[in-house]
């Protein structure tokens, strides 16, 4: 090598390196001649039925529209909520529709302009849907559009329910701690909590909250973020008393929710447990579970699973038919082509969500979509949601994950023993202030 | 251009021909031309992924920023305030240090008496030097995996344990906050302990065989050779293990992360999974950032002292000098 060919390959070097640095960019977006767009899409669906299901919607809007292109990703749920869609946003390309969880992080979102307003384009989609489309609203406008939504209550084992001699599934607090007592009296463990994944604990609070707060209340709640009210206290209390009957399996605050056997759901589908409490997506986590473990992959949810409300409070403050639930939706980026609106309303069809349905990932929101759900526990689920006279969105989501990362935690405390009802309200305070 | 005979690697030592020496002052020139050349690549890239995200780091600590939209709340020190008040950091720090010390009086021993043990001449010792290095091999997100499955209440190690014979109750090894920081230590002594050893036994090595010879031709005990020929002579090994050792206890972060996640109930966060917890699980991206920036500051300065303090005259000779 002489000397002039050894400067070039340094300068060729140093040049590669700073394009690696200075680089990056590129991707999708607005598309380039002849009309021609690209639609990046990235959404939660890592297993089938539903990865699978977007792709054919994708194959199919594209058929539908010449000059389209929809390159569709489906990441890890966590992994693309956290890192990868905040940090794309960031960049102001590169994404164009999205997975999008709603409420407190969809506000978030908005006020540093990367999402799409599509109260205009959408108005007769979003008029359709009616109330379940809140959480994808900000000020009056919408910025999204859900396309499965259910709400919470126990999943649990008939067989070990008839086998303890519980003849109906619990309607009230006082039934669930009788049939609390009579699964551990013949020998069964009552309840799988995930507790080691936050949330799923959580969720215990959010009911009892639920229960012991007007509709009223917990909506100031949500748009001041002040929790003055001692209903908030009260549900604590409660959450403290049910904790002290026992009602969970050894370990659970190591127990994760979803990943294997050993986790809550895995726990139930093995029937190693009678009940969990969790929302409509557990029959497909089960059977996900039941898919690996057994190496079948047709593997179905098990046949033993029923669905009951998360029961009522006698004289508490709360409307007793409300229900705690939550979504997923969609929104475009601010910047995405005019076609990612169309692409939300085809999603939104009720040609899409009927199929949806009828794939038992989801439940439908569309109306006109739920002859599509053909599984029984989720028919109860849709019932339930029909006859709640209010839903609230998981309170994580509604205050958005500074705050709602807070609540868990201190719920999670509680679980361990540790912290009294007050803390957990003196928690979401304390991370309302660093806002 | 001339000057073949000047390559990359002997820069320094090339001398030029003395029969021109008006050329002689654009030779170091050109020189320092090819030192940045070639140096240019690596510094880049350093720059870049290194220093840069310090400093921008180092940046956002003092804003409020949830990671969307622009830096336009500035709060000064506030960040490093709430870090240095929140009761799960200082725990997450206390856990941290307890880790270094922990490392350094329980694993440092344990390596250099399995170390010598091994270093002793018996069958199948190639076998066991490879046996105890595999852990170290593996990598982490599996072993931590591994040791997940094997550890919840009736999993596979209660049921060797009563195999065993011991028939009670078990400790709920990563779901009781007493326990997980225990059962923690215990995986990551299963873990690093390898590299000690094999740190060790390359030490063992390099100490003459004649120093071992002499002292027993003074009649030293087997005993009396290892504690004052072997273990002063194995004394730059350990310093540098040492050193390796509390740089990775100061930023424990995966195995923590996939065994238990900071939990049950923080009892085992260390700073890493705490600022990973905070900065990205709660979408606050400045208070993070000084987490950051804290655990680089106590790591930086403690491998200051520690290289002044201690790796001095280790390092002596390593380090040039300019000019």
């Amino acid at each position: 090598m002489n000397s002039k060919m050894r400067w070039a390959a340094v300068a060729a070097t140093s040049a590669l390196a700073l394009g690696a640095v200075a680089g990056c960019s590129g991707g999708s977006g607005e598309g380039g001649e002849d009309g021609d767009v690209t639609i990046v899409w990235w959404h939660n669906a890592t297993g089938e039925p539903l990865s699978g299901f977007w792709e054919d919607v994708a194959a199919e809007f594209e058929e539908d529209h010449p000059g389209v292109t929809i390159e569709v990703t489906g990441y890890q749920n966590e992994e693309l909520q956290r890192t990868l869609i905040p940090n794309q946003l960031r960049t102001g390309s590169g994404l164009d529709l999205y997975q999008q969880w709603g409420a407190g992080e969809l506000a978030a979102q908005v006020q540093a302009g990367y999402v799409m307003d599509v109260s205009d384009q959408l108005a007769e989609e979003v008029e359709a849907l009616g109330g379940v489309v809140a959480p994808w609203q900000y000020e009056e406008s919408t910025y999204g559009l859900p396309y499965n939504f259910g709400i919470e209550g126990f999943w649990y084992n008939t067989e070990l329910f008839a086998e303890a001699g519980i003849d109906e599934p619990p309607s009230t607090l006082d039934e669930l701690y009788e049939a609390i007592d009579k699964l551990k009296a013949a020998d069964i463990t009552p309840i799988a909590v995930g507790a080691g994944d936050g949330w799923p604990a959580a969720h215990y609070w959010y009911n009892f909250a639920l229960k012991s707060c007007s509709p009223e209340v917990l909506q100031a709640a949500q748009a001041e973020l002040t929790w003055d009210d001692p209903c908030f206290v009260e549900a604590g209390e409660l959450l403290a008393e049910f904790i002290d009957s026992d009602p969970f399996q050894e370990g659970f605050l190591a127990t994760s929710a979803q990943q294997g056997a050993g986790s809550s759901a895995g726990m139930l589908a093995t029937g190693e447990a009678a009940m969990e409490l969790m929302g409509h997506w557990n029959p497909g986590v089960m059977g996900g579970i039941l898919q690996e473990e057994t190496g079948d992959e047709d593997a179905t949810p098990p046949e033993f699973l029923g669905w009951f409300n998360f029961p009522a409070i006698d004289g508490a403050a709360g409307d007793p038919t409300a229900a705690l639930g939550g979504g997923d939706g969609f929104s475009c980026s601010a910047w995405a082509p005019p076609e990612c609106a169309e692409l939300l309303a085809y999603i939104s069809s009720v040609d899409v969500q009927t199929r949806f349905g009828e794939s038992g990932a989801g439940v439908p929101v569309t109306p006109g979509s739920e002859p599509g759900v053909e599984d029984e526990n989720l028919q109860l689920v849709l019932g339930g949601l029909r006859d709640a006279s209010y839903v609230q969105l998981w309170f994580d989501t509604a205050y958005g994950p500074t705050v709602g990362g807070a609540l868990n935690d201190a719920i999670v405390q509680m679980f361990g023993d540790q912290g009294s009802p007050q803390d957990i309200v003196d928690a979401m305070s304390g991370a309302a202030a660093t806002l | 251009m001339a000057a073949p005979e000047v390559t990359a690697g002997r820069v320094q030592v090339a001398r030029p021909a003395p029969a021109a020496p008006p050329r002689r002052r654009r030779r170091p020139l050109r020189d320092t031309a090819l030192v940045w050349g070639f140096a240019a690549p690596a510094l880049v890239v350093y720059i870049g992924f290194v220093i840069l995200p310090v400093v921008l780091a180092a940046v956002f600590s003092f804003f409020n920023w949830n990671g969307l939209g622009p830096l336009d709340r500035f709060i000064g020190l506030d960040n490093y305030v709430r870090a240095f008040s929140d009761p799960v950091f200082l725990g997450a720090l206390r856990n941290n240090i307890t880790i270094v010390v922990l490392s350094l009086v329980i694993q440092g021993p344990l390596a250099i008496g399995i170390a010598l043990l091994l270093n002793r001449r018996l069958r199948g010792r190639t076998l066991i030097r490879t046996l105890i290095f595999v852990p170290y091999v593996l990598s982490e997100v599996v072993a931590g995996l591994a040791f997940r499955l094997m550890l919840p209440p009736g999993g596979p190690f209660d049921t060797f344990l009563t195999s065993l014979g011991w028939t009670g109750t078990k400790p709920q090894w990563l779901a009781d906050p007493d326990v997980a920081f225990w059962t923690l230590f215990a995986v990551l002594t299963w873990k690093y302990l390898g590299l000690a050893i094999i740190l060790m036994l390359a030490g063992l090595q390099g100490i003459p065989e004649e120093l071992h010879e002499a002292a027993a031709l003074d009649g030293a005990s087997w005993w009396q050779t290892q504690l004052r020929i072997t273990i002063p002579l194995l004394g730059p090994t350990v310093r540098i293990w040492a050193f390796l050792s509390i740089i990775g206890s100061l930023q424990l972060f995966d195995m923590v992360w996939i065994l238990t996640g900071g939990g049950p109930l923080n009892a085992t966060q260390t700073m890493a999974t705490y600022m990973v917890d905070i900065g990205n699980g709660r979408s606050q991206i400045g208070f993070g950032s000084a987490v950051a920036v804290i655990l680089f500051f106590v790591s930086l300065v403690i491998a200051l002292i520690y290289q002044r303090a201690v790796l001095r005259r280790d390092m002596a000779g390593a380090v040039t000098r300019g000019g």
